[in-house]
């Protein structure tokens, strides 16, 4: 210790202190972004998959994004999307896109499960992005519905509507209902963030956050409105507009009955 | 009353106990009186009905509801049956209408019979308000029971906000901060008012049980006191009635209360009540459960308020965003001020200034007992049509974000579509409106001189061919030909022989409104029609009145 004692009144000293408390931060930093990055590929592809995928690829997809999946003027560079946004986009039919619009709209995919991953594989391959959800990832078993809930009402209800039927964004587009989306499906959605939608990275809302949103879209899904027919869970609007229709309508059909003998 | 006649002496133990009753309450005279008065018969007279007995309904699950609701903003954790919400923090206001709907026998079902029947009590006050202004029933002397009618709407409105405000849900939450957010866009006093009402900054504490005191004692106690008053109104005035063989101004065709219309009445409450409670048994309503407890900062989307208030809701979403403005430091917001207070503010002032508008320009000052259809009044019908597409064009609005994803078109086109249509739109229905009424008093014109063309054509001997009219009964020419047809009133001079310049107004307001018009077929131009016969060539007849006019 004497001997760092005696040089702390080093010309330098200043200097090492900045650079070794920049490299202790910084060191951290890397620590603790790495621990919330997007856990790594859960499944691994083989070689050939990624082969099988580049020729899919070419055929089906190279037309918008370029030869080496680099981009061009219509579609954009598809490096680094990681695996799942090759999923969530080619699974749900969203890609390839049917014409160009506001947004990809939903479709019947066009590949089954096999042609799909190995597309994934290949753009998996083109740099490091978010991987499909493995099956614990999708473990809802031991999930907290009520939890889901408050996060999706935080972070999802204001695009997708409180109870995840749907809403309107800008110039024609707009938040899918959720009703029937898969499980994988959702929480690729969540951690690509296709079309408008943010993404929603391990940092944001942790692993077991989205388990509890996927717990809490579930139970909605499969537990139908207590109060009678759910009248889309549109809110007051469907509501008025079933009240002016079948209400009134029938009352009225009553005061006519009610009245014709008369006069 | 009659002293000659010997005093009833009742000869049973229930006529004795009857009479001794009657004798001290007055019963039989009242039953006399109101049990005789004649109400007359159309479809159109019962929405009156139909909005008083889904209030009744409001007080009877109301009622209910109160036992079990708990109006309190303190902080709890969710402990009932619904998983989603299980340990969720919430108001005891929230939890309590949570309990209601899952954990009270029959709670549910009589919170949906609760909104429902609010629903159908303003929808069916709008539909009877629509009927007495198209038919005229708001003229001399019913101008003061309109007011009240419409102070009724405004109350049920009031009622209908602070009720749909009180589960303190994420839905009911959004709308109290867009209230919030309107009056704190007053200038200068704004957000004094804010601060006065939510006890402090938004939310508070406080909000939910002020609103609660408002919804369950005072608005109720004003609309009971209104509809005693109108009711009342009506049994003074009698009811109106459309010009029918035998019907005038002078009396009323109808059935007596006792027995037929009281049991009618009756059962009319009861299918209303059924209509209410199969809607509450089948369908959903308001479910809170979805919305989760209110918490300022999440917003669903679809967030609209209960369809009556949307045409409010409707306004901010048409306004551009552009007006607002820094003055010295202070913020004037009339983006959000304008369209809040404006649109409902010159709907209201019409809707309670018409009767004496209308009388001003007509300058009409008799009794009317008898309903114009609409056609042969042209431009208050034109004006009402008016009146109800600006209404609806607001309303729409409201539901903007729902046009744009259910017909997938963009947001931003529905906007402004709606807000060309918000100006045009009512001219269109006016001018549109307006000619089809003529149009429609034409053709009953033609029907009542001419009788109805049967499609028989006859040959004549001379080789002419015609299309034989049949000639109406006397009961249906008495309603084609039997309405009254106001004429433009130019300005008149004053006592002092001058023409004031109101005057001159209201002379230009008749030409507006009565330069168009088509006069009922007087009797001595339907004797001439028919003299002619019925199977006459179109020239010719118009020779032959002619001649006969003059």
């Amino acid at each position: 210790m004497k001997a760092l004692s005696q040089r702390r009144r080093h010309p330098l000293t200043a200097v090492a202190l900045l650079l070794m408390g920049l490299l202790l931060t910084g060191g951290l930093y890397a620590v603790a972004s790495g621990a919330n990055e997007a856990k790594a590929q859960t499944s691994t592809f083989s070689a050939e998959d990624i082969a099988e995928g580049e020729k899919l690829f070419i055929a089906n997809c190279a037309t918008c994004h370029g030869m080496e999946a680099g981009g061009t003027e219509t579609g954009p560079s598809l490096v680094g999307v990681g695996a799942a946004a090759v999923h969530f986009q080619v699974g749900t039919g969203r890609m390839p896109l049917q014409m160009q619009g506001p947004q990809a709209m939903e479709k019947p995919a066009q590949f089954n499960e096999e042609e799909t991953r190995q597309m994934a594989a290949y753009v998996a391959s083109l740099g490091p992005g978010p991987a499909i959800p493995s099956e614990e990832a999708l473990d809802t078993s031991d999930a907290d519905v009520a939890h889901g809930g408050e996060l999706f009402r935080v972070n999802c209800a204001m695009c997708h509507n409180a109870a995840a039927a749907g809403g309107a964004l800008t110039q024609g587009k707009f938040a899918p209902a959720l009703s029937g989306v898969s499980d994988a499906h959702a929480y690729e959605a969540m951690v690509t963030g296709p079309q408008n939608m943010p993404v929603f990275n391990d940092a944001t809302l942790p692993p077991e956050g989205k388990q509890d949103i996927l717990a809490f879209l579930n139970y909605i899904d499969d537990n139908k409105s207590p109060g009678g027919a759910a009248l889309g869970s549109l809110g007051p609007v469907s509501e008025g507009l079933f009240l002016w229709i079948a209400g009134l309508g029938v009352i009225i059909a009553f005061t006519i009955w009610l009245t014709s003998r008369s006069s | 009353m009659s002293t000659s006649t010997a005093p009833y002496e009742p000869k049973t133990n229930v006529g004795r106990i009857t009479n001794y009753v009657d004798q001290r309450v007055g019963g039989s005279g009242m039953v006399r009186e109101f049990g005789r008065k004649v109400f007359p018969d159309h479809w159109t007279f019962m929405f009156g009905e139909v909005a008083l007995y889904s209030f009744v309904i409001l007080l009877l699950s109301g009622t209910f509801l109160t036992f079990f609701f708990d109006p309190s903003m303190a902080e709890t954790h969710y402990d009932g049956s619904y998983v989603p919400l299980k340990g969720v923090e919430m108001s005891m206001a929230y939890a309590s209408s949570l309990d209601i709907s899952f954990d009270i026998r029959g709670g549910l079902f009589m919170r949906q019979v609760h909104h429902w029947s609010a629903l159908l009590f303003v929808a069916a006050m709008s539909v009877h308000m629509l009927r007495v202004f198209f038919t005229g029933a708001f003229r001399k002397p019913r101008e003061l029971n309109w007011v009240v009618g419409a102070t009724l709407l405004i109350l049920g409105l009031a009622e209908g906000f602070t009720g749909y405000s009180l589960p303190d849900d994420l839905l009911s939450g959004n709308g109290l901060r867009i209230i919030d957010g309107v009056i704190k866009s007053i200038p200068i006093v704004g957000t004094y008012i804010s601060f006065f009402l939510f006890g402090g900054e938004f939310p508070g504490t406080v909000i939910i049980p002020r609103l609660y005191v408002l919804h369950i004692l005072l608005i109720p106690a004003f609309i009971l006191l209104m509809i005693a008053i109108h009711l009342f109104m009506v049994v003074v005035h009698k009811h109106t009635q459309f010009a029918g063989p035998g019907r005038t101004n002078n009396n009323v065709v109808g059935f007596p209360v006792g027995p037929v219309y009281a049991a009618k009445a009756g059962g009319f409450f009861f299918i209303v009540f059924g209509v209410v409670a199969l809607m509450a048994g089948m369908f959903t309503i308001n479910p809170i459960w979805n919305y989760g407890p209110y918490d300022p900062s999440p917003i669903s989307a679809g967030t609209q308020p209960d369809w009556y208030i949307g045409f409010v809701d409707g306004a901010l979403r048409l306004m551009p965003g552009v007006w607002e403005f820094v003055i010295f430091g202070y913020t004037l917001s009339l983006n959000v001020l304008l369209p809040a207070l404006v649109p409902a503010g010159i709907l209201f002032a019409l809707l309670f200034l018409w009767p004496w508008l209308e009388a001003w320009v007509t300058k009409d000052k008799r009794e009317h007992h008898l309903l114009d259809r609409p056609r042969n009044a042209p431009t208050r019908t034109a004006i009402g049509v008016a009146g109800v597409i600006y209404y609806c064009v607001l309303w729409a609005a409201a539901s903007s974000d729902l046009i744009a994803t259910h017909f997938s078109i963009s947001l931003n086109d529905v906007i402004y579509w709606l807000r060309a249509l918000f100006i045009l739109g009512p001219i269109i229905g006016f001018v549109v409106s307006k000619r089809i009424a003529l149009a429609l008093q034409r053709k009953d014109r033609e029907i009542a001189l001419h009788g109805r063309e049967t499609g028989r054509i006859v040959r004549l001997p001379h080789g002419e061919f015609i299309e034989v009219h049949e000639p109406l009964d006397k009961y249906k020419q008495y309603k084609l030909v039997n309405f009254e047809s106001h004429d433009v009133l130019p300005a008149q001079p004053n006592a002092e022989g001058k023409i004031t310049k109101t005057e001159k107004a209201r002379g230009l307001l008749s030409r507006i409104f009565f330069e168009d018009r088509v006069a009922p077929a007087s009797p001595a131009e339907i004797r001439a029609a028919h003299a002619h016969g019925h199977g006459e060539v179109e020239g010719e007849r118009e020779k032959k009145a002619e001649v006969s006019g003059h």
